[in-house]
């Protein structure tokens, strides 16, 4: 097994399975020959054609659109989103189409398609480029939302992804994609979509995170004896695996680098308060960002989660 | 150094059956009187039912219903140009094309009851689901179109838009990744000079909508959209150039919304009854009418013939509608994902 970035476990996954199966064509800006902004699509071109990695128009909202009415016609086509601040453009189309087009349609059509898009904080780019709006997409029924957080689970949840007859927004967290090397197995193996990762078993106390909070989450425990849930899919999330946990520690910690108000940790923090009240010995905890805009490079510290606020929190349940 | 001219371009405007029911025979398209009198008919039955939702409506019996009176021609003329394989994205306003293509006529009408079941689009049929929000259905003809292209299907694509779609920005994307690609998209637009109370004159400062085409890189004409023989034969001159490789057209029918926006509308709000009747007068019903008459193929006889027939099938579908069962609870789940998510289980299961 080879130690790869997660860059290249997706670059190695979208090629595998473009090499399984014809109906799954890549399209957006600057994924052919450039192989993409962050070299993820590096090499397709050449190895598909440029009828399979299409470099489009500098066009968001086609660039959707157009994958909408692949999808119709039965391909399974995988849009590039260059950052996930440039899916605001692209807003309609998945919200009002690719994720309704199945219920509308009675079935008749169905949006089987992966968008791609880097998310998140930290890597020094300008403004809108370092988005986390993970939440607003997982306010649609019809829409799967999925984040890796590392380049093996990142592989085997594309491969799941490619596969899903539903649409799925794929959210890469930008700053893992070179950080961390993992071992990736050749070929195939699928992370399945909806169900979450015990990331460290615990009996403390349960922490829910995803992406690129995960890795901050594992090197902040201290000698606390948390469990670690690594969510993977947000939509629909796995309500077993957190409820079970929560049940077991009486004490859950919500780390997500959104900001606060109605992020996704408002979800699972009301749905723990529904379903485990009665086994909680804390109240339930979030570390968020602040509700602000997400600042640039000199002040992107400042904002992410860090580990003092997550030890804090920690320390905080604990008392109880 | 030079100041020298860098583009010059002409739009061209197709008429060919003017208000008096003359054509001029140069224009006139290859069709047999067996053709003409089944665009007729189509354009009858499209105002029957166009008519009779309205009423339907007003009795409580029908919601929201968007009319389509007075562009039976550019709908009707421009899908009678259609190959049974070809691909239509619709916006909300194409009754005519529905009807002529064979959508059942009780599931059109099950739809404007506010019953989702009606948009399972019968397999025979690609024609997408109505796209209510306007011109966003534009970029998914490109992409069926680009699909078409890689599995080399020698077909095709059709999507249909107002003139209030023109100014939104799916049809510029829309439009320029068809050029770029120079995919096999015909772009219809029913110019019916309304977009609810905003008239072309606001919408647009360009002297056409077909021009809009040309900087995209694309053959983009005018067509008297109450003229179903010129609207006929600019979709077919489109679709055979589509279907050989030529590219992209934009086709802009001139037309005019005789009616309201929708039931819940009123358009003697913002435009004046001389407007409506001066459109009254070119009628694409009534001039078909004169042309036929000259022809010998019509009479008010047969006008009265045709109409009790057509009729009668819009009674029938009528009484199938609403001899329909009500969706049950469940229904509202069903098609929002392949498989419902444990959570969105449970709450059928409580409905």
């Amino acid at each position: 097994m080879a130690q790869l970035n997660m860059v290249q476990a997706i670059n190695q996954a979208l090629s595998e399975e473009m090499a399984r199966d014809d109906r799954v064509v890549l399209l957006g800006e600057d994924v052919g020959r450039d192989g993409g902004v962050f070299r993820v699509t590096e090499g397709l071109q050449d190895r598909f054609g440029t009828e399979r990695v299409i470099d489009t128009p500098l066009s968001e909202s086609a660039i959707m659109g157009a994958a909408i009415g692949m999808a119709a016609y039965g391909l399974r086509p995988v849009p590039e989103i260059q950052f996930m601040g440039f899916t605001y453009s692209a807003f309609e189309q998945l919200f009002a189409h690719a994720a309704r087009i199945r219920s509308r349609s009675r079935g008749r059509f169905s949006c089987p398609m992966v968008v791609r898009t880097p998310y998140g904080g930290g890597i020094k780019a300008p403004e809108l480029h370092e988005e986390s709006t993970e939440a607003i997409f997982c306010h649609s029924p019809g829409l799967k939302v999925v984040v890796p957080s590392g380049p093996y689970t990142a592989k085997g949840l594309l491969l799941a992804a490619l596969r899903d007859p539903d649409p799925v927004l794929f959210l890469e967290p930008t700053r893992l994609y070179r950080m961390l090397r993992e071992e990736v197995p050749e070929g195939e193996y699928v992370v399945e979509l909806g169900r979450a990762r015990v990331a460290r078993a615990g009996s403390a106390v349960t922490v829910i995170a995803w992406g690129s909070m995960l890795e901050r989450v594992l090197k902040s425990l201290g000698d606390v004896d948390a469990e670690v849930i690594d969510l993977l899919t947000l939509n629909p999330f796995d309500i077993e695996a957190v409820i079970g946990s929560v049940k077991k520690t009486g004490r859950a910690v919500i780390v997500h680098e959104a900001v606060r108000t109605c992020g996704f940790g408002a979800e699972i923090a009301a749905t723990i308060a529904e379903e485990a009240m009665l086994y909680l010995r804390a109240p339930i905890l979030r570390v968020t960002a602040p509700d602000v805009p997400v600042p640039l490079a000199k002040l992107i510290e400042q904002y992410l989660p860090n580990s003092k606020q997550i030890q804090a929190a920690l320390e905080e349940v604990m008392q109880y | 150094m030079s100041d020298e001219l860098l583009a010059s371009f002409e739009v061209r405007r197709l008429s060919i059956l003017n208000e008096f029911g003359d054509v001029d025979q140069a224009l006139m398209p290859q069709l047999s009187d067996a053709d003409m009198l089944r665009m007729y008919e189509a354009m009858v039955l499209a105002r029957i039912f166009d008519e009779r939702a309205v009423a339907l409506q007003r009795e409580g019996r029908l919601g929201t219903y968007p009319p389509i009176t007075g562009q039976e021609a550019a709908q009707i003329g421009s899908a009678f140009a259609f190959s049974a394989a070809d691909w239509i994205f619709p916006s909300f306003r194409e009754t005519g094309v529905h009807l002529l293509l064979g959508y059942p006529i009780p599931q059109l009408l099950q739809y404007w009851t506010g019953d989702e079941r009606a948009q399972k689009v019968p397999e025979r049929l690609n024609i997408f689901p109505f796209c209510v929000s306007v011109g966003s259905q534009i970029p998914h003809a490109v992409g069926a179109a680009l699909a078409a292209r890689y599995r080399r299907d020698p077909i095709a694509v059709i999507t249909y838009f107002g003139d209030g779609a023109t100014s939104k920005g799916d049809f510029h994307e829309g439009f320029n990744m068809a050029g770029v690609f120079r995919l096999p998209v015909v772009f219809i637009c029913q110019n019916n000079q309304w977009a609810i109370s905003v008239p072309l004159k606001n919408q647009t400062a360009s002297a056409s909508l077909a021009q809009k085409a040309i900087a995209y890189g694309f053959e983009g004409l005018q067509v008297d959209g109450n003229d179903v023989f010129a609207v006929y034969r600019a979709t077919r001159q489109a679709l055979d150039k589509a279907r050989s490789g030529g590219g992209p057209t934009f086709i802009e029918c001139l037309t005019y919304r005789m009616a309201d926006h929708t039931t819940a509308d009123d358009a003697g709000r913002y435009r004046s009854a001389e407007e409506v009747a001066a459109w009254r007068a070119r009628d694409p019903i009534l001039r078909l009418e004169r042309f036929l008459a000259s022809r010998g193929l019509w009479s008010p006889e047969k006008g009265s013939e045709v109409k009790a027939r057509l009729t009668a099938i819009i009674d029938a579908a009528v009484q199938e509608m609403e001899a329909m069962p009500p969706p049950g609870p469940a229904e509202l789940f069903e098609g929002t994902l392949a498989t419902l998510s444990p959570r969105q289980a449970e709450q059928r299961k409580v409905r």
